[in-house]
């Protein structure tokens, strides 16, 4: 299994690719277009902002090359800010356009103590994954909520976690091998 | 709000843990990697990775230590010690840090905070608050800043860090319980997660701490032995704690 992990200036791409090396996969960290069309895996990874993440995915044409994965049915897997991207539009940084994969958008949490720091069941399974985040998904492909904030969202052939699967421990490492065992 | 966290701290020099080792039958005793996956065995919610020496060897050193430690664990992880520039916190996330702790350059020069949040967000950016009398110390607690506590933590918030890390000097080391007024004052000053530090001696004590602050740093309780955080893990569950599954 081959799993392009996208490099874009914007991240924990090593924690990633280890994450499914450990499963038994490649990984790959690549900037390149090609790499992510031809992966059986892509995985958006990302923390940071919007807006320099969005410039980061433009220069290296990674934009295109997800939107046109994702278009031809290839599984793709955003992580936090990737989840965040793959929307129509986030309001960081007065507003920044997204890939528009995902119908929704990103908007700055208003409750609780901001970023959003630290172990949180989702519904419906209630397994406990880590999340850090300040801005989280509003979106009518939501499939998994955690304390009422989207966790997991799917479109077609895209698979978006607000969580870090890659950091957050057996859970997240059984998360991964579903994704893989998906392809 | 997501669960209360457990923290165990790790001191570390020149890649190896510095202080009372007191583990046995591990492999690599000293080694910090062995010692953290311990520690995430035996459910920790994070680590933290003090560089306690941060001499330009060190550094060297603890972005080797970092990438060993992000190659085998799958939790987060927080490194503080000798941060001076934007440059050295990038370098050590990019080798598979979390997060990064900054103390003292953050006083010397606080604009340092919003450089970091700007570059790798603020849920990468840990401000650690060394506290005695209500003013802030700098450099490892030996400095008197004249800054206020209440003051100082504020404005790390506003230039953009993400947590607070307190830590109390009158009550770090004595193991007779966090000094909840102060760490309440500050919790109750800012509206980004707080991490208590400093006097942890039994499950009570942690428990309180986590009625006011939203993670708990562990020390001198663990010792350097994990089997010492599943006893207090099942220690707070007994007492209301609601803390993850991490099986």
């Amino acid at each position: 299994m081959n799993v392009a992990v996208c490099e874009y200036g914007a991240g924990n791409v090593r924690s990633v690719a280890v994450a499914f090396e450990r499963l038994g996969a490649q990984a790959r960290i690549t900037s390149s277009p090609a790499d992510v069309a031809a992966a059986d895996l892509a995985v958006l990874p990302g923390v940071g902002s919007a807006a320099s993440a969005m410039g980061g995915l433009r220069e290296r044409g990674l934009d295109d090359a997800l939107r046109e994965r994702v278009a031809a049915g290839g599984a793709t897997l955003g992580i936090c800010l990737g989840l965040q991207l793959a929307l129509d539009e986030s309001e960081e940084d007065g507003g920044v356009p997204g890939l528009a994969i995902l119908p929704g958008r990103a908007v700055r949490l208003r409750t609780g103590r901001v970023p959003r720091i630290g172990w949180a069941p989702i519904e419906p399974d209630g397994e406990a994954f880590y999340f850090a985040h300040s801005y989280a998904a509003e979106t009518s492909a939501a499939v998994a909520r955690s304390e009422g904030l989207v966790a997991v969202a799917e479109s077609g052939s895209f698979l978006g976690v607000q969580f870090h699967p890659e950091k957050s421990g057996a859970a997240g490492g059984r998360f991964l091998a579903r994704c893989l065992s998906r392809v | 709000m997501p669960l209360p966290r457990l923290i165990p701290c790790l001191d570390v020099a020149g890649g190896r843990v510095v202080k009372g080792i007191r583990f046995e039958g591990l492999a690599g005793v000293g080694d910090p990697v062995e010692l953290a996956a311990a520690y995430s065995e035996a459910g920790a919610d994070e680590l933290v990775f003090l560089d306690v020496e941060a001499t330009l060897d060190g550094r060297a050193a603890l972005s080797g230590l970092v990438a060993r430690v992000a190659d085998r664990l799958a939790i987060p992880f927080t490194v503080g010690g000798g941060i001076r520039r934007v440059r050295d916190a990038e370098a050590l996330l990019e080798s598979g840090a979390d997060k990064v702790s900054v103390n003292s350059a953050a006083l010397a020069r606080p604009a340092l905070v919003g450089e970091l949040a700007a570059l790798l967000g603020s849920q990468a950016v840990v401000v650690a608050i060394d506290v005695a009398g209500g003013e802030v110390y700098s450099r490892a607690g030996t400095e008197r800043t004249g800054r206020n506590v209440i003051a100082w933590a504020r404005e790390a918030q506003e230039r953009g860090a993400g947590e607070i890390l307190l830590t109390s000097m009158e009550t770090d080391g004595t193991r007779e319980g966090y000094d909840l007024e102060v760490t309440r004052a500050v919790a109750d000053a800012v509206s980004i997660p707080v991490i208590a530090s400093g006097g942890a001696g039994s499950a009570r004590h942690v428990a309180d701490a986590l009625q006011v602050t939203q993670a708990a740093l562990l020390a001198s309780i663990v010792h350097e032995n994990p089997a010492r955080l599943i006893v207090l893990r099942e220690e707070l569950r007994e007492l209301g704690v609601p803390l993850r599954d991490a099986a």
